[in-house]
């Protein structure tokens, strides 16, 4: 995992580490080894029979076979960091074949063994939150130990430790990726793959020594292994059951458990804080070791798989066995230990060691000889999120992020940080795949690294923070390059004594104005650069001239049209009632410009039902007059004046008026809809009123109305996996295709709040919203008592943003790369411009870049972002953001300022984007090939060499496979069976216009320990990895994603914090209708309310509130968020796909 | 003589009827060589204060054929109970309630003086009367008030029972829901659009098909009558609703232009008007009134852009075909007055504006409807404000003077056959054995029905005499004719009215005479002047004027008294005497000469003339003329140039104006102010004289002719300029001296040179 590489896994390493090399120590007395092969090997047991034979109903893809379920495996946060190198668990398949109905009962509660090892697991998973915590502050310490330690066994160990766990469920991984790949040239599950791993193993255990013999004992063994298999399998369950209890289970128990300790043991370490260390001690020494080079060689990461492999194409069997042995490869491991630490520049100098350390890991092969057995890959020895997260948080959180400096790499979404400007655009505005480009096409293409922008040109900024500066150039409009007209920027260079400047973008020599020339200073500075933004900000705004106008005229200020079905179930749910209710006061908070005293914005009303009414509220009128137009064929505004007012004005006619809606229509029996009538409408108004504007549409039903836009019912599951799935997603119609348009040109942005009781075609209702760059909110089976809460904050908050109003976007770059796609929520009418009707503070834009010539290190590349908008008050203005980048012509250094939570975003669109004209089987199976090619060619052209069954990830990348898994579990790219075509839709439609930040979190949701929350300090309870072997039956849980808050409540909670947190005695008296907390007066109840508010305050949507009792029935909703557990719908666990990916890249390399 | 007039007199007044021949030419040869058709202008309705409707259903004649009611002409077997049908010589049993019936027990109907009787029968569900405001927006700001007031204060002239709705246009259409509480609720519809009878229906929600079709069916049901009436509702319920509604109306709140004129929707308007009453009251009465203020400028119906400067058609634009909307427009409205006729809907128009408005495009919504229409300069003037109230006005038996839904049927001897009518009507396509090939006016049938009609709504029927011309005098001597009226009565009674009147028979070989003599010559010019007006909607009018030059040239030669080729020899019996001279100012009436007159003018006139009885038909074609002076009483002078004196006053009523003309000396002394010094008294009441009868003929008069009080040179004194015979003009001034009379300026020619060409050409052999 060249990821180790990155400081950040050094770090945790070397916390770990710390702690590990205690127990390394230990562990590598022996139990180390076993405990973490038995991990290991547990794991793979599980995915292995899978893969063999029960695969078909593991594996997610019978063909990945990742059968596994990974949930046993799944990665202890803390190895990852360590070992994330080793994807190499190993399934080991071959156990597989004999634990098949080990795993597939394993998972569930079949075999003991795996419930063993979930259990461990899940302590593994405790422990594990402890040890991230324990890393950050060891890390650093560690990587110095580590680089030293990684002759020496000890040393390595220690380093491993950490590490180790990694390296050991690396090659756990490995193995079973190995066996995978190698496997899957023999393609006779496990045993083939042993077969071939054999010689595998025979470079392995070449490598280390005491690792690879065990596994080329293994191979030997492998027969015997794959006979073993069995066995083998049944060590998984020790192994697991070493997961439980590492040492005592490793050591003792089973042989092979020692090798699975191994890893266990390195994941132990980490993920346990406390019981770990003994594992650990024994397992982290394979593991250590292998980790121990890799730290010095992070690209190596790879490296401890390679003993993975080894153990992957040695069954289980021989992992265990190479886990035996990974103790004696420590030594070797040693360079592990580099690559990790290498956290780069150092741990180069380790890689070689690395090299050593690889072959180590061979050696553990063989010396795990004995340990064979288990073969699971402890899923606390691969890369773990919440570790990255945690050490990001530690290392970057605390300073601000100064953008002066070109091609810097931002802190992580996750982090807490300040930001600086100082010439480039913060990364709340943008945010890029990477920071440094390769010079060439090729090295982009070998690479395969999508070069994108994740752009959200009008982010909301924390307090702290100041708003991009608004400069006036004056009649004449912002001074702009002649021939690229990109907008004066930091990087223009003055030349001649500033009479004039050149283009950074183009190298065009352009004239300055005479009103806006000024001297340079001897640097070739204008004397006047501090006191221009936009000389020496990277963010900054223009105010626009006429000519920016629509008609050049200066635009009228927008509207707000609430438009609200009044159809029988909408007025029967009170959600008439309750909109016209809260309209009533959210009206005075309509967003206003600066300091104006009101809102410029006009608002209108019409309800709507098959017919339209429309409402004069004119501030003349004693009563509000209704208008009713049926004539839907063919819409049109039935007045002008007094349609649109000011809330000021006409308040008491407002008022009366929401006032009557709920009565006028009580009695309605009125169950059809119209629905492309409304957005006419609307449209109609603004285009009367010569404004933009935008449109609240309260819609429930499918609009089956004789009228333009009516729909069919056409929801068919059965098209499910077929070539004919893309049409789900595509709208019935090129209707509403036509109507954004229009749309579009009129500024006119439709936000819809659907309420369904029932299919009703979200992807033909949202084409409007999605390229008028609105949003959709959808509140299925919407109830008042439950849901209005949640529906009304979410309305406040979309009334009250900021928003920009008939906005264009064009993104320029300087000469060598070019925009060449565009993913989000618009319109284009070209291929340059982003056109969107209304652009509000949370819609992202996702730009891809490609190559149309070289680039040259030292100019690096530009991006400028222009954003023409009209502001909520009427004001034209131009929003500015630059971005300078690197270029580099060595693949290592596009690897090494990479952003893969910005990469998941981009990837994430692509495929959503991707299914509306590709099978979803195609989109996703693009998606991993593409993923295997970043990570082959990283391994290809900057791992150092080693094994090929050594699984190496890019320090910046070590959370790709586990990132890009949850994204192929995603319900738009794998449907379970409770996944409505409506809700692909929806959220196909929402991530495509998501920040950085929300896509994280949604893919990778938040999950926290409530009961673990210090209920006197602010800061909230480390977070623990998405699986369910990390929750414990005593533990109230929390797990956010963005749309839904789950409150997960053990069987074994204490009746206190159940009576401090619901107000009731018992577990069964917890009612899972909660839709919120209640409020209790004791400082757990406050502590979980502030927290769930907090987050609530982080997303720009106001999340479900769900209270999961556990083993109730809304767990297996609540299940398919922990997304590093094997998924009902066939989603691989984590581990499973780390071993797949793994197989990929082989498959690649050879 | 004079036996005849009082015959005439008598008839009128009776049965409401005159016949251009009294006396009726035995044979088709001969009938067609009277010139003038036999023919009759009936008065359905005329007020007869001395006929009590009886009670009872009329007896009809058993041959389905037939059908003719009972009446006084039928030979009756009291000893059997038979009757003999008049027109078809069927013979009919009584019906039982007839068992008591003898010589001396006589059934109304059977008595001679009930040659016109009324009977109240029971038939179907009395629905209220209805009335659909139809009011545009688009008005000046005084305009709109005044009309509002006048909406206002009509509510409270309604029968408190009739259903109103309100109906306003502009650039869209709103039609006003009258039921709903707080808010006030209207539908809106693009004035762009037309839209069919269904798609209004559906789109009012009104449709009754669409209903059923869901669940719920029996809840639905009962709701019907409550969903029609959204729209329409009884006066006294939202009486002040609807004040207030009308008082909150706005102008058309879209902007105008400059130099653009608003866009007015009337053809969707009225389209929805119709189509409103069309789905919730089919065949009941109702009046849809419509207030426009401007011509319609989009939509189907328009009749000119809204450029400014694209001025509306003129006649001469029509006879270069150069109205590029007319055609279309004309078509929409036609349409629309056809499906209004068919469920027995009228349509008033009531346009007021000082350009034109379109009433030549709309003017068969009022005329085959029934409907008013009414034009005038503004909606604030007492010309519109009492027009309109005169509209609701009652008669004397405190009923209003509006009837709906007649249906006219006309039966006739074996001899005869209906040629056609030409009045407020539509043909039903009643084919029978009475039914002519022939048509004159609406022809090919026996049946018309007239949407909405008054006491005075007078049509003209025209008959042919079938009776070949070697057959003898029809048995009996007369020929009879019978006219059945089935209306609704403004008091929502249903009501049949039945006229059988007879005449005799005579060969006109042989008893000219007696046919000349029983001649209505009035009769007889109104008829011919309808056929020519008729005539004129449809033919240029230059081959209108030629036809009625010939016929009256014809009529000349058979009855005039002269030597070949000596025009001094030329004499008309006094039967005859006025006739060419009603020619002669028909010829000059804006009903044939569009001279001077808009299109809109054109149809104003010729929509009234084509519907007012005898007297004011005559006065249409030939002005009253009055003289006040200090030389006797009022009389009536000819309306001659030469009766214009400088010691006179004139006054002129044309019908549509009321004209006081003082002469040049009289206007002097007014202007001296002589009328107010007490020793010049009798000057002051000269003044006030015309002033008053005036005042009497403007209180009856509908509608309300425009008042025009001018004297000697004032500019308004045109309007008598022209209607005067030109006796002097400028050509001839010198030659009738200068002592009487005014010269006008004029190429026309007058009457004694018009005389002189007619007798010269009667009495030419050439001919």
């Amino acid at each position: 995992m060249s990821v180790n590489q990155q400081a950040h896994t050094g770090p945790p390493y070397g916390q770990p580490q710390p702690g590990y090399q205690g127990y390394q120590q230990p562990a590598y007395g022996g139990q180390s080894l076993p405990g973490v092969p038995q991990a290991q090997y547990g794991a793979y047991n599980g995915p292995m029979p899978g893969y063999q034979q029960p695969v078909p109903p593991q594996g997610y893809f019978p063909s990945l076979g990742f059968p596994s379920k990974g949930s046993p495996v799944s990665l202890n946060s803390d190895t990852s960091s360590l070992a994330p190198n080793f994807i190499g668990s190993l399934r080991a398949p071959p156990t597989s074949g004999a634990p098949p109905p080990a795993s597939g009962a394993s998972h569930p509660s079949g075999h003991l063994a795996y419930s063993q090892f979930e259990h461990g697991d899940v302590q593994n998973g405790i422990p594990a939150s402890a040890a991230p915590m324990q890393r950050p502050p060891a890390s650093q310490p560690f990587l110095p130990g580590s680089a030293p330690t990684p002759v020496s066994q000890i040393s390595t160990f220690q380093q491993y430790g950490p590490p180790p766990a990694s390296v050991q469920q690396l090659r756990n991984h490995m193995a079973g990726m190995t066996i995978g790949s190698t496997a899957a040239s023999a393609p006779p599950p496990a045993g083939l793959g042993y077969a071939s791993v054999p010689a595998v193993s025979g470079s392995f255990s070449a490598t280390g020594s005491g690792l690879h013999t065990p596994y080329s004992t293994s191979q030997g063994p492998p027969l015997t292994s794959v006979s073993e298999g069995l066995p083998l399998a049944q060590p998984p369950f020790p192994g697991q059951t070493i997961s439980t209890q590492r040492l005592p289970t490793q050591v003792p128990g089973f042989t092979p458990p020692p090798p699975s300790t191994g890893v266990g043991p390195s994941s132990y370490p980490p993920t346990t804080g406390a019981p770990r260390p003994p594992a650990m001690p024994g397992p982290p020494l394979p593991g250590q070791t292998v980790a121990g080079p890799p730290s010095s060689q992070p690209n190596h990461v790879s490296s401890p798989p390679p003993p993975s492999t080894m153990a992957g194409l040695h069954p289980g069997p021989p992992m265990s066995g190479l886990q035996g042995p990974p103790p004696p490869t420590h030594p070797p491991q040693p360079g592990y230990q580099m690559q990790q630490n290498g956290s780069f520049g150092q741990m180069r100098g380790p890689q070689p060691n690395y090299g050593g350390a690889y072959p180590g890991a061979p050696n553990y092969g063989s010396p795990p000889g004995p340990p064979p057995p288990p073969k699971r890959l402890d899923p606390d020895s691969i890369p773990s999120p919440i570790q990255v997260i945690e050490d990001d948080r530690n290392n970057r959180g605390s300073e601000p992020f100064v953008t002066g400096v070109r091609g810097q790499v931002p802190p992580l979404v996750t982090t807490n940080f300040l930001v600086k400007d100082q010439g480039n655009a913060s990364p709340r505005y943008i945010r890029c795949t990477s920071y440094n480009i390769p010079c060439t096409s090729d090295m982009a293409k070998q690479s395969q690294v999508p070069l994108a922008a994740v752009i959200k040109p009008l982010a909301a900024l924390p307090p702290e923070e100041t708003l991009p500066y608004l400069v006036d150039h004056g009649e004449s409009g912002p001074v702009r390059c002649n021939r690229c007209k990109a907008y004066m920027c930091p990087f223009m260079q003055f030349i001649e004594g500033g009479r004039r400047f050149q283009c950074c973008f183009c190298s065009c020599v352009t004239e300055v104005p005479p009103h806006y020339f000024q001297h340079l200073d001897h640097t070739g500075k204008r004397v006047d650069f501090y006191d221009r933004p936009e000389l020496s900000l990277g963010s900054y705004e223009f105010l626009a001239t006429v000519d920016y106008c629509k008609n050049n005229k200066f635009p009228s200020p927008p509207a707000f049209i609430f438009m609200i079905d009044v159809s029988y179930n909408a007025v029967k749910s009170g959600l008439v009632r309750l909109i016209c209710e809260e309209l009533k006061s959210l009206l005075d908070y309509l967003p206003r410009e600066g300091n104006m005293e009101e809102s410029a914005i006009r608002v209108g009303f019409v309800t709507y039902n098959k017919v339209l009414h429309f409402y004069n509220v004119k501030s003349s009128l004693a009563q509000p007059q209704m208008m009713v137009v049926s004539d839907v064929a063919d819409m049109f505004v039935p007045l002008l004046d007094g349609f649109l007012v000011n809330v000021n004005e006409s308040r008491t006619v407002i008022a009366s008026l929401l006032d009557q809606i709920p009565e006028m229509f009580a009695d309605t029996r009125e169950t059809e809809t119209v629905f492309a009538p409304v957005i006419q409408a609307g449209l109609e108004a603004l285009k009367a009123a010569e404004c933009a504007g935008k449109l609240f549409i309260f819609h429930t039903s499918l609009p089956i109305a004789e009228a333009p836009g009516k729909l069919k019912n056409r929801d068919d599951r059965k098209l499910i996996n077929t070539d004919k799935e893309k049409t789900l997603f595509q709208p019935q119609t090129s209707f509403y295709n036509n109507l954004a348009k229009d749309c579009v040109a009129q500024g006119c942005c439709v936000d819809l709040f659907l309420f369904p009781n029932q299919y009703l075609d979200v992807a033909t209702l949202g084409v409007v919203p999605y390229q008028t760059g609105g949003s959709i909110y959808k509140y299925a089976y919407f109830q008042l008592e439950t849901d209005q809460y949640r529906f009304l904050n979410d309305l406040r908050r979309d009334v009250q943003k900021e928003v920009g109003f008939d906005a264009v976007m064009r993104v320029r770059t300087s000469t060598g790369i070019r925009a060449t796609d565009f993913f989000g929520a618009f319109y284009m009418s070209n291929t340059t411009d982003v056109e969107m009707a209304g652009l509000d503070c949370d819609k992202t834009i996702t730009v891809e870049f490609k190559h149309d010539d070289k680039l040259s290190e030292d100019s690096g590349a530009l991006l400028q972002c222009a954003l023409l908008y009209t502001s909520c008050a009427g004001q034209r203005r131009l929003r500015i953001h630059n971005l300078s980048l690197n270029c580099c012509t060595q693949l290592a250094d596009l690897y090494r300022n990479c952003e893969t939570d910005t990469l998941i975003n981009y990837l994430a669109k692509y495929a959503y984007r991707g299914v509306l004209s590709s099978p979803v089987k195609t989109v996703r199976d693009a998606l991993i090939n593409q993923c295997a090619q970043i990570l082959a060619c990283y391994r290809k052209n900057c791992a150092s060499p080693s094994s090929a069954g050594q699984l190496i990830l890019p320090e910046c990348m070590k959370l790709l496979p586990v990132y890009l898994n949850c994204v192929l579990k995603s319900d738009v790219l794998q449907p379970g069976p409770e996944v409505t075509t409506d809700d692909r839709a929806y959220i196909r439609q929402l991530v495509t216009s998501m920040d950085v930040a929300e896509t994280n979190v949604f893919f990778y949701p938040r999950l926290l320990p409530l009961t673990k929350a210090d209920v006197d300090s602010d800061s909230l309870p480390a977070a623990i990895r998405n699986s369910e072997e990390r929750l414990s039956k005593g533990d109230i849980y929390l797990l956010e994603n963005g749309l839904n808050i789950f409150v997960w409540v053990g069987v074994n909670v204490q009746q206190g914090l159940i009576q401090n947190l619901f107000g009731v005695s018992s577990f069964s008296q917890i009612s899972n209708a909660l839709s919120t907390l209640p409020v209790l007066e004791n400082p757990f109840s406050k502590k979980v309310r502030s927290i769930v508010d907090m987050l609530q305050g982080q997303r720009s949507r106001y999340m479900k509130l769900i209270i999961v009792k556990q083993e109730d029935k809304l767990e297996m909703l609540f299940k398919h968020f922990l997304v590093e557990d094997k998924s009902l719908s066939g989603g691989a666990s984590y581990v499973d796909f780390l071993c797949h990916m793994h197989k990929e890249i082989r498959q690649l390399l050879s | 003589m004079a036996t005849y007039l009082e015959f005439i007199q008598q008839n009128e007044e009776r049965d409401g009827v005159r016949f251009s021949w009294n006396v009726w030419p035995s044979s088709r040869l001969e009938a067609t060589r009277m010139v003038v058709p036999l023919a009759c202008l009936l008065t359905p309705l005329k007020e007869r204060l001395d006929l009590p409707p009886v009670q009872y259903e009329p007896v009809l004649c058993s041959r389905p054929t037939c059908k003719a009611v009972l009446n006084p002409l039928c030979q009756v077997d009291y000893r059997a109970k038979l009757w003999a049908c008049n027109f078809c010589f069927q013979r009919n049993q009584f019906p039982p309630a007839y068992a008591g019936i003898s010589e001396v027990n006589q059934p109304a109907e059977l008595m001679p003086q009930f040659s016109t009787i009324e009977y109240i029968v029971q038939r179907g569900p009395q629905t209220p009367l209805i009335f659909l405001y139809v009011v545009d927006t688009c008005l000046e700001e005084e305009d709109l008030q005044a009309l509002k007031e006048s909406l206002q204060m009509s509510l409270s002239l309604l029968p408190p029972d009739a259903l109103v709705g309100l109906i306003t246009f502009g650039r869209m259409v709103q039609v006003h829901e009258l039921s709903c509480e707080g808010i006030s609720k209207s539908y809106v519809f693009r004035g762009t659009k037309d839209l069919s009878a269904k798609q209004i229906q559906d789109m009012l929600g009104l449709s009754r098909p669409a209903v059923p079709m869901q669940q719920g069916r029996p809840l639905q049901t009962p709701e019907q009558p409550v969903i029609s009436s959204r729209f329409l509702q009884p006066v006294h319920k939202i009486d002040m609703n609807l004040t207030d509604l009308l008082g909150e109306l706005q102008r058309d709140p879209w902007p105008v232009p400059q130099g653009k004129r608003p866009l007015r929707s009337t053809g969707v308007a009225l389209s929805i008007a119709v189509g409103l009453l069309e789905g919730t009251f089919p065949n009941t009465g109702a009046r849809i009134m419509l207030f426009t203020g401007g011509p319609p400028t989009q939509g189907p119906g328009m009749v000119v852009g809204d450029e400014l400067k694209t001025p509306i058609r003129s006649w001469h634009d029509i006879e270069k075909d150069n109205a590029r909307f007319m055609k279309k427009a004309t078509k929409h409205y036609e349409t629309l007055a056809n499906r209004s006729a068919a469920n027995g809907h009228c349509i008033d128009v009531y346009a007021c504006a000082l350009d034109q408005t379109g009433l030549l495009e709309m003017k068969c919504c009022a005329n085959l409807t029934g409907g008013h229409m009414v034009m005038g300069d503004s909606f604030n003037t007492s010309l519109f404000k009492q027009t309109f109230q005169r509209v609701f006005s009652k008669g004397y038996n405190g009923e209003f003077r509006m009837a709906f839904g007649a249906n006219l049927d006309v039966k006739t001897s074996r001899e005869l056959k209906i040629a056609g009518a030409i009045g407020p009507c539509i043909s039903l396509n009643a084919k029978g054995p009475c039914v002519s090939e022939n048509e004159l006016g609406i022809g090919g049938t026996s049946q018309w029905k007239i949407c909405s009609l008054d006491p005075s709504t007078t049509l003209a029927i025209y008959f042919e005499v079938v009776n070949q011309h070697n057959a003898p005098i029809p048995q009996g001597g007369r020929g009879a004719v019978q006219f059945v009226t089935q209306y609704q009565h403004s008091s929502t009674q249903k009501r049949i009215r039945v006229t059988t009147i007879a005449r005799n028979w005579a060969d006109a070989q042989t008893q000219l005479q007696h046919i000349e003599a029983a001649f209505d010559q009035e009769a007889a010019a109104v008829l011919m002047a309808r056929l020519g007006v008729y005539r004129a909607e449809s033919e240029e009018g230059p081959d209108v004027l030629r036809w009625l030059d010939r016929q009256l040239i014809r009529l000349c030669q058979k009855f005039g008294q002269y030597n070949k080729d000596d025009p001094n020899s030329f004499r008309l019996s006094e039967s005859f005497s006025l006739y060419p001279q009603f020619i002669f100012h028909l010829r000059r009436s804006p009903f044939l000469q569009v001279f001077n007159n808009s299109p809109d003018e054109s149809s104003y006139y010729r929509h009234h003339f084509a519907r007012q009885d005898l007297t004011q038909s005559l006065i249409m074609i030939q002005p009253i003329l009055y003289a006040y002076s200090f030389h006797g009483p009022p009389e009536p002078v000819l309306l001659d140039s030469s009766s214009i004196l400088p010691d006179r006053i004139l006054l002129m009523d044309t019908f549509f104006q009321i004209v006081i003309y003082l002469g040049e000396t009289i206007a002097q002394w007014q202007k001296a102010g002589y009328q107010d010094m007490p020793e010049y008294e009798n000057f002051k009441h000269l003044l006030q004289a015309p002033l008053d009868d005036a005042q009497e003929i403007l209180q009856t008069r509908f509608p309300m002719p425009r008042y025009i009080h001018t004297e000697h040179g004032g500019s308004q004194a045109r309007f008598l300029l022209s209607k005067v015979n030109p006796s002097q003009t400028h050509n001839n001034l010198y030659a009738w001296g200068q002592e009487s009379g005014a010269p006008i300026l004029t190429d026309d020619v007058s009457l004694q040179v018009f005389m002189d060409h007619l007798k010269k050409l009667a009495v030419s052999s050439a001919s």
